[in-house]
């Protein structure tokens, strides 16, 4: 069977009679079975999808499908789905189901998508490698040797496997952007506040996004026209209007900034360095106008990003307590044992760490030099930004310093590692949205190289309107 | 255990601030849709999002919100406009989420007072520091299962406001008073059923001494676990002998968290300073800050009943009742409202008054039943005191006959009631006269013992009028009559 790049492909086939639904499902199947060694999913819903499929190949025939009928999905192990397992990746929600779906889950089977599983992430989205796994390490599917990205790596291993159309993610400080670009997809954080977070299990609640993973901007496009919207449960998702992702506007000239302490930045790779500075060329050939701009607390953003998303994490990972669900220990013998001894075997070593930290920066005394210190600096960095999105449509920059790394180069230094967010947990941090593009690949290893664009508030048709452009003009696609 | 001597008692001053937290009587919980009911089966008001499970999320309750408001204004409190949650965390088995909702540095009412008597029955004004919103925990059942804590989360979000006072209270009087009043204001304006032995209203005191003059607090300790307003005096009080024995002895009194043992009537320490909780409160990243409309407060504010201070007052200074009767009428709102609808249709306040907290009031006692289900409305009574004042009824007669034949049938009149029973009193003065000039002439020789100066034989005379009569002469009538012959 041909692989497939977007929804409009597949219903083309469809309406031709050249492909049936069920065949669809099956070769996916297949292809998880297949790329089974890279570790990518946690669960197959192989018999609900199939079933699935037959049930909406009828509707497709009578004409009464849902806007993504034909669409095969996988869901990150984070993202609530009724009567169906979710464990965060991690072994302290072991055995548990969920009583209810996230509402992007009830939006997405509403309008006709199929789910055929769920995919490995790092544990509790904690991580840029998806090395931070009970369940076990991802491989990328360009290069088995090398990481997937994280902590959506089995997002877009899935997609880049091609184990199913478009995988969900989410992005807390570059979760769905890093392994894009790692896997060569295209991968969207939508607005905080875009997509409604019920049902996805809380890392850093102020700067969680689900969003989408897919081969093309169109599909994330839609999806995300599907998920995106008000939602009564969930305070902090907007009452704006939701624009028509999935209708595109013809070009337009705009303002570009590249934030330059990137290209600069000692850690960025030569390549990623080159691609990036050959993408502005172009973008200025095709009419736009791209400039260099500042942004001098760029140093301040991981560390500012740390601080606020460990302490929201050491506060939501509270309740697995082994008291009401989840992983018990078996040597508990009391409350405080209980939670001492489940505790410290059901989550990992990332996410203990991370509790750890979390718990220290708001403990009474190190509040004000911390927690408190980093919420001011996150309000500069808004600031500053919301500045330039009132000069510039679209701000550019290398999704991530380097390609995909060898499996094992940075797990023993979690500075390291965290550095990786370097370029991505800007938009998280001011709630901005952002996209990966894969638009080159590296010339020796061939390890894909993702561009990310950042959109002020709210504004994803533009920054979908150009990137879909962007995609669709091969060109940088050797 | 301590020496309860007067004299070294009377050397300190006794420094209370109590933190009251009131359930809420809402229809759902605080963040989340499941109902919010006392003595459901257990963990059946629960929903994922009550269960603590992953991805669910909270959602204010703006009854919740408005209830504050409510009792804000009833407090002289400033409302806060701009406001956000906050988590605090600690863990319990009780507690799902591993951290309780409530709010930190914005509370959402601020700076208010209460005015209540104290130990001289002077005005005391008691300062409120702040009122804020929060969720209650579950319940853990230690004592059903022989090898098992149990846990009951229907109790689990149920919205809380906690009210707390300024260090200002200076005696257990004042105490008392300000917890009383806190109870009748929260019943006032049905936000909270105050009841305290089922624990839908606790009180937590912070209790410190000090010599008397001195400017500078002593040690303070928070005793918890008090379940009626006489165990917080109690506790309060023994907590002050406790204290002042220490300092007397030489000995240091430590910060700490105690529990009052009501069956002991002691408290008994239940973690020093040393052990106390970091919450590590921080903004609730869940919930949007929540801005306040002056619309808001001011619908609020339309729907406030009458406050029972603000009753005291009128009863007192316009109606010039008594302050006893004023308090007993105050003391629960149907029966003062019942009285301010009476009090529409007869302008005899006091003698409204005495129907209310006498007859009624017994009446309702000893027939259990509530004064919304009384048959009387306030108009009916009004009837009463109105035969009662023009004399076509004596006050005994109404009281021991009217009143109950009345609650019987209430659709007739009150007069038709006195007419058929034959109660209605004679004033027609021929009539009187006559049977004035009968009772004289039963006993001539008293008659002129009264008119030598022995003028206590008038009850005599209205004894034999009122049996002449069948009681059915108008006393007052009958006695200037009689006077007026006898006299003559």
């Amino acid at each position: 069977m041909r692989t497939y790049r977007t929804l409009g492909e597949i219903r083309a086939d469809i309406d031709r009679n050249q492909l049936t639904l069920v065949d669809l499902v099956k070769s996916y199947l297949q292809n998880i079975e297949d790329t089974s060694h890279l570790n990518i999913f946690l669960e197959v819903f192989e018999d609900e999808a199939l079933a699935k499929a037959k049930d909406i190949e009828s509707k497709l025939k009578s004409g009464t499908s849902g806007r993504l009928a034909g669409m095969v999905i996988a869901l990150k192990d984070n993202i609530c789905y009724a009567g169906h397992k979710v464990s965060a990746a991690s072994n302290i929600l072991e055995g548990f189901e969920s009583l209810y779906s996230a509402t992007v889950t009830k939006r997405l089977l509403a309008e006709d998508a199929i789910i055929i599983g769920r995919v490995n992430c790092d544990e509790f989205a904690m991580g840029a490698s998806n090395e931070n796994s009970a369940k076990g390490l991802v491989k990328n599917p360009v290069n088995p040797e090398r990481v997937p990205g994280g902590s959506s790596g089995g997002s877009a291993a899935a997609v880049a496997a091609n184990c199913c159309l478009v995988a969900l993610g989410s992005d807390t400080g570059g979760s769905i952007r890093q392994p894009a670009a790692f896997c060569g997809v295209v991968g969207l954080k939508p607005t905080y506040g875009r997509v409604s977070r019920h049902g996805l299990i809380a890392f850093a609640s102020s700067f969680d996004q689900i969003g989408p993973i897919s081969q093309s901007v169109e599909d994330s496009a839609l999806v995300l026209e599907v998920m995106a919207g008000h939602d009564s449960f969930d305070t902090t998702s907007s009452k704006l209007r939701v624009d028509k992702y999935s209708e595109y506007s013809d070009f337009k000239p705009l303002k570009i900034g590249y934030i330059e302490e990137c290209l600069t930045n000692s850690a960025i790779d030569d390549e990623v360095k080159k691609t990036t500075e050959q993408l502005i060329e172009r973008l200025k050939t095709k009419g736009h106008a791209v400039e260099p701009v500042h942004i001098e607390e760029l140093k301040y953003l991981v560390p500012t990003y740390y601080v606020i998303t460990t302490a929201e994490a050491s506060s939501n990972l509270s309740r697995y307590d082994g008291i009401h669900y989840g992983y018990r220990s078996d040597a508990s013998e009391d409350i405080d044992s209980t939670y001492r001894l489940s505790r410290s075997a059901g989550f990992g070593p990332e996410v203990k760490r991370r509790i750890m930290l979390g718990t220290f920066v708001l403990s009474a005394g190190y509040y004000d030099a911390y927690y408190a210190k980093a919420q001011k600096v996150r309000r500069v960095i808004k600031n500053r930004t919301e500045q330039l999105f009132e000069e510039y449509d679209l701000l550019l920059s290398p999704t991530t310093p380097t390609p995909a790394f060898p499996i094992g180069s940075n797990t023993n230094d979690p500075i390291k590692m965290y550095l990786e967010d370097i370029f991505t947990v800007h938009a998280n941090l001011v709630g901005t949205p952002a996209i990966s593009l894969p638009l080159s690949t590296h010339p020796e290893s061939a390890l894909p190289i993702g561009v990310q664009f950042m959109a002020k508030k709210f504004d994803e048709k533009l920054l979908l309107d150009f990137s879909h452009n962007l995609m669709q003009s091969a060109a940088l696609k050797k | 255990m301590i020496e309860e001597r007067k004299e070294i008692l009377d050397k300190y001053q006794l420094v209370v601030g109590l933190e009251v937290h009131a359930q809420l009587l809402t229809k759902s919980k605080a963040y989340a849709g499941d109902l919010n009911a006392f003595g459901s089966l257990p963990n059946s008001n629960t929903s994922p999002l009550t269960l603590g499970h992953p991805g669910t999320l909270p959602r204010v309750n703006h009854q919740v919100v408005d209830f504050a408001i409510k009792l804000g204004l009833a407090t002289n409190c400033s409302i806060t406009r701009e406001m956000h949650f906050a988590r605090k965390n600690y863990f319990y088995a009780d507690l799902p989420k591993g951290y309780q909702i409530t709010q930190d540095t914005t509370p959402i009412c601020k700076a208010g007072y209460l005015d209540v008597k104290d130990a001289n029955h002077k005005i005391k004004r008691i300062g409120i520091t702040r009122i804020h919103i929060e969720e209650d925990a579950g319940k853990s059942i230690h004592d059903q299962d022989p090898f098992n804590t149990l846990v009951d989360l229907n109790r689990a979000g149920v919205p809380l406001l906690e009210i707390v006072s300024e260090p200002d209270i200076r005696s257990i009087e004042e105490a008392y008073n300000y917890l009383a009043e806190i109870r009748r204001l929260v019943r006032y304006l049905e936000i909270c059923d105050g009841n305290m032995e089922e624990g839908s209203m606790r009180c937590d005191a912070n209790v410190s001494v000090m010599l008397k003059g001195s400017k500078t607090f002593g040690n303070r300790c928070e005793v918890k676990n008090m379940n009626s307003l006489r165990n917080v005096q109690r506790a309060i009080e023994f907590e002050m002998k406790r204290q002042v024995f220490l300092i007397e002895s030489g000995a240091p009194v430590d910060q700490q968290t105690r529990s009052f043992d009501a069956v002991q009537g002691t408290t008994f320490t239940l973690r020093g300073k040393e052990d106390a909780h970091d919450y590590r409160y921080f903004p609730e990243p869940d919930i949007q800050p929540l801005s306040l409309e002056q619309a808001v407060i001011d619908e609020v504010r339309k729907t406030m009943p009458p406050l029972p201070n603000e009753l005291f007052s009128k009863y007192t200074e316009e109606l010039k009742l008594s302050e006893y009767d004023a308090g007993i009428l105050i003391e629960s709102k149907p029966i003062a409202l019942y009285y301010n609808e009476l009090i529409e249709h007869t302008k005899n306040y006091k003698a409204a008054a005495n129907w209310v907290i006498g007859e009624i009031k017994s009446y309702l006692n000893q027939s259990a039943t509530s004064i919304e289900d009384f048959a009387l409305r306030p108009a009916q009574i009004a009837e009463i005191i109105d035969l009662i004042d023009s004399d076509k009824i004596s006050k005994s007669a109404a009281s021991q006959q009217l009143f109950s034949k009345f609650v019987a049938d209430p659709s007739s009149t009150a007069e038709q009631i006195a007419e058929k029973a034959n109660i209605l009193q004679e004033s027609d003065d021929d009539w009187l006269e006559e049977i004035a000039q009968k009772a004289i002439g039963a006993y001539p020789d008293k008659a002129e013992a009264y008119r030598k100066g022995n003028k206590g034989l008038l009850g005599l005379f209205m004894g034999e009028v009122m049996k002449l009569s069948n009681r059915k002469a108008n006393p007052k009538m009958a006695s200037q009559i009689l006077r007026k012959l006898l006299e003559s």
